[in-house]
């Protein structure tokens, strides 16, 4: 089954008088379970390709579905919901809410995804188990690291255990040692929950854990590669 | 605690010093609020008291159409015994009959006109703050002795004082000359001229001989304890009354109908200053709304990114006010309770109040009354325009794009 397909997708962006094509004429599918990496120099599309698979920016032209159901002319708040229930993001900066603690970060999300209170709690404390941050779920963001920041970061975007998640240069800001922690959970996620995984990075440590690798250059793809299976 | 709570909570101590800013002035205000309002009302009420005290009393039984032509014929038959019925059934002191007439006094040398009130001297004191007024001489005594009191002004305009006679020429219910020589008991000084100028009171027994009222008088004076009592009384004197035809019952809005709208002149002005002070107090929420909404543009950016909708983020933000409000408006409503408590215990005057009131026959210094009304009036009003205030912010986040918020610095 298809997780992510995009069909002829275009996106122009004008700075001043120049016009940039950042999406041209992109087709690309991610299969359920997927882990790809887009790989590209800065200004290649690779975020603008992300953003409009999470429904965060419109394209010019093109189509996008996700599991089955076309995104790109749904409302903003029938995209808000689906990033909600089945979209995982995780960004390059953590930006956690910093005056909530690591729990209440990713219980805030779940309170809006209607989860009833009795079980956020229970699942916060996995979640965050999960990801490696066991014992410092009263710590607020201020209190810990990049990497367990990212961390929870990441147990936010993973909480409501969606089918995609999308991650824009996830490590950039992360010393070698929490990069690769972070990306060893990203693969154990992918292998356990058969959760697709798109990454948007130009880190070759990450893309180095990508089944395949799509390259991109001036807004198209130009390269489409398959390497190892976990 | 509800995490949305615990969050709005939270947010609004990320820049203390500018939330405790913002509560300072709406505290301020509401402090302000509450004391002046409590001190509009004291003083509306005093003025209503002093007003009605002096004569009108709460409210009247009269002829229909005597409030307005004032005419000598307009009377109300067997007023003793009516005003006593009314006391009996009322189970209320505090009811005088009264007859007026217009005539000329003259004293040995000089002439004026007056208005001449036949009362009763025994029941005339629970109605009407005149007999407690009288400066020179005494108020009249029982019965229907020939003897009058008259104001300070007349008394300084006929050269006459306590022991002199006066000679009183009107017009009687019939038609005829009525005439009569009184002795001066008494001077009396409301601190109204027109009071102190032109009124004189006689007993009202007296009253009816010369001016041949055959027991007849005009009004039927009720004084309550204040204007909820008054609002009954009216209420029940008109059944009581509603099968004399003829008689009608009118209550102080009706007799002294500029005190109302004297009242509502300067509320309007003064709720206009408090107009003023509201908007800066919203405006003041507005700019600390609109700077924390502002400086979290990027962290806006992410959490509608993970799927979090504008509106709810407004709310939070409307949240965050409404809880800041709800600390303006406690605090406010608190400390101006108690500083309006310890005026209401002390008074309240500043200097050359003492002028300025006795032109209204007031007393110098104000009881500002703590009541919940204008105890919560002000802040709520704050608090309303607070949240109003918050909405500018709260909706702007509408038109806030995920992937251009998380650009933001």
């Amino acid at each position: 089954m298809t997780a992510v397909k995009c069909i002829d997708l275009c996106k122009t962006y004008r700075q001043g008088e120049q016009e940039i094509k950042a999406l041209d004429h992109v087709d690309l599918d991610v299969e359920r379970g997927g882990f790809v990496c887009l790989s590209a120099p800065s200004g290649g599309g690779k975020t603008t390709l992300l953003n409009a698979i999470g429904g965060l920016d419109i394209p010019d032209s093109g189509q996008v579905w996700i599991a089955g159901t076309r995104i790109d002319n749904m409302s903003k708040s029938e995209l808000a919901r689906l990033r909600l229930t089945q979209i995982g993001f995780v960004f390059q900066a953590y930006n956690l809410i910093p005056v909530l603690t690591a729990k209440e970060n990713v219980e805030f999300v779940m309170q809006v995804q209607g989860v009833p209170a009795r079980d956020r709690a229970k699942l916060a404390l996995e979640i965050l188990d999960e990801v490696g941050l066991a014992g410092l779920d009263g710590r607020r963001p201020a209190e810990m690291s990049g990497g367990q920041q990212q961390r929870v970061a990441v147990a936010r975007a993973l909480v409501s255990r969606p089918a995609l998640v999308l991650a824009d240069e996830p490590t950039a800001n992360l010393d070698s040692h929490s990069a690769d922690g972070l990306m060893e959970l990203f693969v154990e996620l992918n292998r356990n929950h058969q959760t697709t995984f798109v990454i948007a990075t130009h880190d070759q440590r990450v893309m180095a854990y990508a089944k395949r690798l799509i390259k991109m250059l001036d807004g198209r793809i130009v390269g489409d590669i398959r390497q190892h299976e976990h | 605690m509800n995490i949305t709570l615990r969050l709005a909570w939270r947010n609004l101590w990320r820049h203390s010093r500018r939330t405790w800013l913002t509560l300072g002035a709406m505290a301020f205000s509401n402090i302000l609020l509450v004391f002046m309002i409590s001190l509009q009302f004291g003083m509306y009420g005093m003025m209503i008291d002093n007003t009605l005290r002096v004569m009108t009393g709460h409210l009247q039984v009269q002829a229909e159409g005597y409030k307005d032509e004032h005419k000598m014929r307009q009377t109300v038959p067997d007023i003793a015994e009516l005003a006593a019925s009314l006391r009996r059934d009322l189970e209320l002191e505090r009811v005088a009959p009264r007859a007026l007439a217009f005539a000329l006094a003259s004293s040995s040398d000089r002439t004026y006109g007056l208005q001449i009130a036949g009362v009763d001297p025994a029941r005339e004191s629970l109605v009407s703050s005149i007999p407690g007024l009288v400066r020179t001489g005494n108020y009249l005594a029982a019965g229907d002795a020939a003897e009058i009191v008259i104001g300070s002004v007349l008394a300084r305009n006929l050269r006459v004082g306590t022991g002199d006679e006066v000679t009183l020429l009107g017009s009687g219910l019939d038609g005829s000359f009525a005439a009569a020589v009184v002795t001066v008991s008494g001077i009396f000084e409301t601190g109204v001229v027109e009071l102190d100028r032109g009124l004189a009171e006689v007993p009202l027994g007296f009253f009816q001989d010369v001016f041949f009222m055959e027991g007849a008088g005009h009004q039927v004076v009720i004084a309550a304890r204040d204007l909820d009592e008054a609002a009954l009384l009216t209420e029940r004197t008109r059944e009581l009354v509603a099968d004399n035809p003829g008689l009608v019952v009118h209550d102080w809005d009706a007799l002294q109908p500029g005190l109302r709208q004297a009242i509502k002149a300067d509320m309007s002005s003064a709720f206009f200053m408090y107009g003023i002070l509201v908007i800066l107090v919203a405006f003041s929420v507005l700019n600390t709304q609109l700077m924390s909404v502002l400086e979290r543009t990027r962290e806006f950016g992410i959490v509608m990114a993970l799927g979090i909708s504008p509106g709810r983020l407004g709310r939070l933000v409307l949240l965050e006010t409404a809880l800041m409000g709800f600390m303006g408006f406690v605090g406010g409503a608190v400390l101006g309770a108690l500083v309006t408590g310890w005026f209401a215990a002390n008074g309240f005057s500043y200097p050359g109040m003492d002028e300025l009131t006795a032109n209204f026959n007031l007393p110098s210094r104000v009881y500002p009354p703590v009541a919940f009304l204008p105890t919560v009036i002000g802040p709520l009003v704050v608090y309303f325009f607070s949240m109003v205030s918050a909405l500018y912010p709260a909706l702007r986040l509408n038109w806030l794009q995920p992937v251009e918020a998380m650009r933001a610095a």
